[in-house]
């Protein structure tokens, strides 16, 4: 995949030199282990500096990139899948290449299209383009956020890189936290828009571009989850509809095995990564798989893993996870996320990419997006059912639905059904709201808000958050079925902000392994997007046109099983013993010093996990919020070393 | 301390993480204020079990029982008498 890096003088200033690149690159090695390379313009105006994970074109792919004349360069971190049918129309059009990389069809895709050029890409992507006669850089993020990029403006410079450690290295000083960031974190489960972490430093959004020339900045929108509106959705019959999604799917994977070196595949036992794994057996692949086993019995998922590896016939390997997996992995994620978490699901996902790395795979197909795309999260099926109920508020029966949902919740039919029904009923007089079906959980995650100090409260505004993102919503939006409008708030808030990011990227390139998603290639996304809702939800079969386009190739049962979501040892991996850095981060001293939260609540939090009685996905994700947030600080405010040295 | 008393302590500390009881009133309801949801009531009923010897039946778990410190305290009365 790779690590990018640069900087700009937006005004006149001190040159930028080789030595500042070589810092900045220095944090993304595990990114880019391959190899480096810089770029100075001639009066060192701008730099760009890449670091190299080699994928396509071992041997000639060293980046930066240029075009003939060298008049353009590029620094790219991801993989445009349809670069060898972009080639071949920019040979046609007389465009000479000097190397066989996905990379180089960026320049001359700008040489011919300008600042359109991101909308010919299929791929994921990162980039930092310099156009030597213009004066001008260009900054292009992927559609869906799969791949990271962070600028800021330091004086009179504009820096940017794939990670914030290494940006940081680019700036005159070190920033402090956005308490609004922290606000959205715990209402969002991570920042939303361009918002970080950090004071002053932004990210570059999904379907972004940016442009810096003549000392000027300028963002735009090149993309968008667009739905279409009722009566004017996508034509055909179920089955002409199905068989078109599998060609797209089958396309969509087949793009992704280009590579010179082997493809993988993680393998979760689920419809998604398993039907990922049959189409890439229909291309003629056979991937090593790999998969998470967990202690854990309620979290495993090791028998469909065995089982659909066996059906398929490929090398399967696993990790197995208990609780000292999170313990002991705990600091080196929340240094790899950049960010505080609620859940501690990333931790076991950089033990996977490390089984991957160790088994010589350099690069995994993954599911990830199909529940986002197709609609197969719990939480749109119940917003389903609530607004089902919310037609015959007094209606029992409408409510037992429900239950159907959360069987693995462990709460018995009968005992708490009346309290399960209130909580989801709450709100049912709503139903119109754009956040309908996301209320429940935002309100449930900002009961850890409750854990702010005064000083924090004072910085923010409690209903900021999700105003300011009901502001963005784009036109026409207010059109749109309600399933449709969910799932473009989980595109925006977790998809991207979350498991794109801290679960999935930050995870992956921590051990030099390159994911890639079939689900969200473009075209999979703008197709689903333009389907009836309910061919994505028929009545409460969640995913329903993606397993009837899939399910013939899968494994008997596979396409029925229940959905099992991912979900790893929580807070509960901290209840036993004394864990040195979760002491030091939680003692009153630490608490009082970063001031984020009030030092006497967050003990009484920690006491009640510690006996073990902290029981509710609500306890958990605030204690781990906390956690993280203080591990943050001493990371990347206090840049303390941890332990362990380079992590 | 009276049943209400022990109740809105055991409720502060355990969701809200505090001692200062201006925090939360008698007859606030929870789920208005999103403060307990259904894994969270599951652990009052432990509470209630425990400290005051009643046994909860699954149809008396209701809001109109367990919604407010004030409800609370006026179930395990009738419970107990």
């Amino acid at each position: 995949m790779c690590g990018i890096a640069g900087i700009l003088n937006l005004a006149p200033g001190a040159p930028v030199t080789g030595t500042e690149l070589a810092g900045m690159l220095q944090p993304l090695y595990s990114r880019g282990p391959d190899g480096q390379g810089t770029y100075l313009d001639e009066p060192q105006l701008v730099g760009l500096a890449h670091a190299r994970l080699s994928i396509i074109d071992l041997a000639g792919g060293a980046q930066p990139i240029h075009n003939e004349d060298r008049t353009v360069w590029v620094t790219f971190n991801g993989e445009i899948f349809n670069y060898v049918e972009l080639r071949a129309e920019l040979e046609q059009a007389g465009h000479r290449f000097y190397t066989h990389t996905d990379t180089e069809v960026i320049i001359h895709l700008y040489e011919e299209h300008g600042l359109r050029f991101a909308e010919r890409l299929n791929g994921q992507f990162a980039i930092g383009l310099w156009d030597v006669r213009a004066r001008r850089l260009v900054l292009a993020r992927d559609r869906a956020g799969i791949l990271p990029l962070f600028y800021s403006r330091d004086g009179g410079r504009l820096v940017f890189a794939s990670e914030i450690k290494s940006l940081l290295r680019g700036l005159s000083h070190r920033p402090q936290m956005n308490r609004v960031a922290l606000d959205q974190v715990f209402t969002f489960w991570s920042p939303v828009g361009a918002t970080t972490l950090f004071e002053g430093i932004e990210q570059l959004q999904p379907g972004h571009m940016l442009v810096a020339e003549n000392g000027r900045v300028s963002i735009s929108q090149y993309w968008n989850w667009i739905f279409r509106e009722p009566g004017d959705y996508l034509k055909g019959s179920v089955e002409d509809l199905a068989r078109e999604l599998h060609g797209l799917l089958a396309d969509a994977t087949r793009i992704r095995l280009r590579a010179d070196v082997p493809v993988g595949a993680y393998l979760s036992g689920g419809l998604d990564s398993t039907a990922l794994v049959a189409l890439m057996c229909e291309g003629g692949v056979k991937p090593n798989t790999f998969s998470l086993a967990f202690e854990d019995p309620g979290l495993d998922e090791s028998e469909h893993q065995l089982a659909a590896a066996g059906h398929f016939g490929v090398n399967h390997r696993t990790i197995r996870v208990g609780d000292e997996h999170i313990r002991d992995g705990f600091v080196r994620t929340v240094w790899r996320a950049e960010t505080p978490f609620l859940r501690c699901a990333p931790i076991p996902l950089m033990a996977l990419s490390e089984l991957a790395h160790r088994s010589d795979c350099k690069v995994v197909m993954t599911g990830e997006g199909a529940d986002e795309v197709f609609g197969g999260y719990d939480l749109f099926k119940e917003a389903k059912i609530r607004r089902f109920w919310a037609r015959r508020p007094d209606s029992k029966w409408r409510a037992r639905l429900l239950q159907r949902l959360y069987p693995y919740l462990d709460i018995t039919s009968a005992r708490g059904q009346a309290y399960s029904e209130a909580f989801f009923g709450s709100g049912l007089a709503g139903k119109e709201s754009a956040f309908f079906a996301h209320g429940p959980r935002w309100k449930t995650t900002a009961q850890g808000k409750v854990l702010f100090s005064e000083e924090t409260r004072e910085r923010i505004d409690g209903a900021a958050a999700v105003a300011e993102f009901a502001h963005a919503l784009p036109a026409g939006f207010g059109a749109w079925d309600p399933f449709n409008q969910s799932q473009y708030v989980e595109a925006k808030t977790l998809l991207a902000g979350y498991l794109l990011s801290t679960q999935g990227d930050r995870m992956l390139m921590a051990n030099s392994v390159e994911g890639r998603f079939p689900y969200l290639d473009h075209r999979v996304i703008e197709f689903a997007n333009a389907l009836d809702p309910r061919l994505k939800m028929r009545v409460l079969n969640e995913k329903y046109l993606l397993k009837k386009a899939l399910g013939p190739q899968l494994p008997p049962g596979i396409a029925a099983r229940k959905k099992q979501p991912y979900r790893s040892p929580d807070s509960k991996a901290f209840e036993a013993g004394r864990v040195e850095f979760v002491e030091d981060a939680l003692s009153e001293a630490s608490l009082k010093r970063t001031g984020y939260f009030d030092a006497g609540r967050v003990q009484l939090l920690w006491r009640k996990v510690k006996s073990g009685r902290a029981v509710s996905y609500k306890d958990s994700m605030t204690f781990i919020g906390v956690l993280s947030t203080q591990v943050w600080h001493g990371l990347f405010v206090d840049g303390v070393t941890p332990p362990g040295g380079r992590l | 301390m009276s049943v209400a008393e022990q109740v809105r302590q055991y409720i502060l500390e355990n969701f809200l993480f505090s001692t200062d009881v201006s925090l939360l009133g008698l007859d606030e309801s929870f789920l208005e204020r999103g403060l307990i949801d259904s894994t969270g009531m599951l652990e009052v009923i432990l509470f209630l079990e425990e400290t005051f010897g009643v046994k909860v039946a699954d149809d008396e778990m209701v809001p109109e029982n367990l919604d407010s410190v004030n409800r609370i305290a006026a179930f395990v009365e009738r419970k107990k008498a």
